[in-house]
């Protein structure tokens, strides 16, 4: 990857991340008080992070690889049920991948 | 005028110093992606906003176009709107303080602001300030701490970066999973992800899966 790609990544998103708070800042409130655009809004995140742990999780380039990160997202997934703290969540699921990485 | 909400003060810095932290995740993930350390520092300085970072460097980091990543970055980063929106009647501020307070709105500050209506609007403003202020602070510094880290510790996969960075986004959309029609939405979106996958381009079924978002918040329920 070259560095004019991560450059223009960086730049790109630090600029529309940046505009879309300054907007929400300035804008008059009725603007985005549609009721649909609320309830789409508030879909968006777990929509796409739910894709992205697909995405991150079981998908090399555009194939689905079962491989060590999915038993690492298993034990996510039991740490979140069990009520686990953020940072146990994350390090468990390293530590379960990482392992099974190294054992085969 | 109130007393110091210290209450308030301790809420904001618990959250600060907890959600700071895995920007140490952000700094070793962005490094394996390809950014380099200065890249990855300015990226948490500049776009500072988790979610959209993680995904950015992770559509990169998974063969995705730099537009791909662009764009889901920005799609994540919307919800920031409708915080501001929330915000600015309650903080007041204009000028500089306007652009810095839009720069640190965010789900944290939004989230202790919003939780500190009972104590008045002195304690959601010191809560917004002191979380937005300290998160931006520690997710600075622990950015620089995991980046460097990562150099050091070379291959991702075999320290479960790999896993790591999926485990955060399960991590940050378990909490929004409030009712059964949300967990729906979340199982679809993974459904549709998945099924597409061999179809579209790396990074796309990502961008795709907000239709999702828009046929089930289409209509009123």
């Amino acid at each position: 990857m070259s560095s004019t790609t991560t450059w223009t990544v960086l730049i790109a998103t630090s600029a529309i991340c940046l505009a879309i708070k300054l907007f929400g800042h300035y804008v008059p409130e009725r603007w985005l008080a549609n009721a649909r655009l609320q309830r789409i809004n508030a879909l968006i995140p777990i929509a796409l992070l739910s894709a992205l742990v697909v995405a991150q999780g079981v998908v090399v380039k555009t194939h689905v690889v079962i491989d060590h990160r999915l038993a690492g997202l298993a034990v996510a997934l039991g740490a979140l049920l069990a009520k686990a703290p953020f940072p146990v969540v994350v390090v468990s699921a390293a530590v379960t991948s990482a392992l099974v990485y190294h054992l085969h | 005028m109130a007393p110091l909400p210290r209450n308030t003060v301790r809420d904001a810095l618990s959250v600060a110093v907890t959600v700071g932290a895995y920007g140490v995740a952000f700094g070793a993930a962005s490094v394996a992606a390809g950014f380099s350390v200065l890249q990855t520092c300015l990226f948490s300085l500049f776009t500072f906003t988790g979610a959209s970072q993680f995904a950015a460097i992770g559509v990169i980091a998974s063969g995705g176009p730099a537009v791909s990543a662009i764009a889901t970055a920005g799609m994540l980063g919307t919800r920031n709107a409708l915080y501001a929106i929330q915000m600015a009647p309650i903080l007041r501020v204009r000028g500089l303080r306007r652009v810095v307070a839009a720069h640190v709105t965010i789900d944290e500050s939004t989230g202790v602001a919003l939780s500190q209506a009972p104590r008045g609007l002195e304690a959601m403003r010191v809560g917004f300030w002191v979380t937005g202020l300290g998160v931006f602070l520690f997710w600075n510094l622990f950015t620089l701490l995991g980046a460097l880290g990562a150099r050091v510790l070379g291959n991702p996969a075999s320290w479960g970066l790999d896993a790591a960075v999926p485990a955060v986004f399960l991590g940050l959309v378990w909490p929004r999973l409030e009712n059964n029609f949300l967990r729906l939405v979340a199982v679809l979106s993974m459904a549709f992800a998945l099924l597409v996958t061999p179809w579209l381009a790396a990074g796309l079924p990502i961008i795709a899966s907000a239709s999702v978002a828009v046929v089930m918040g289409w209509r009123e329920r």
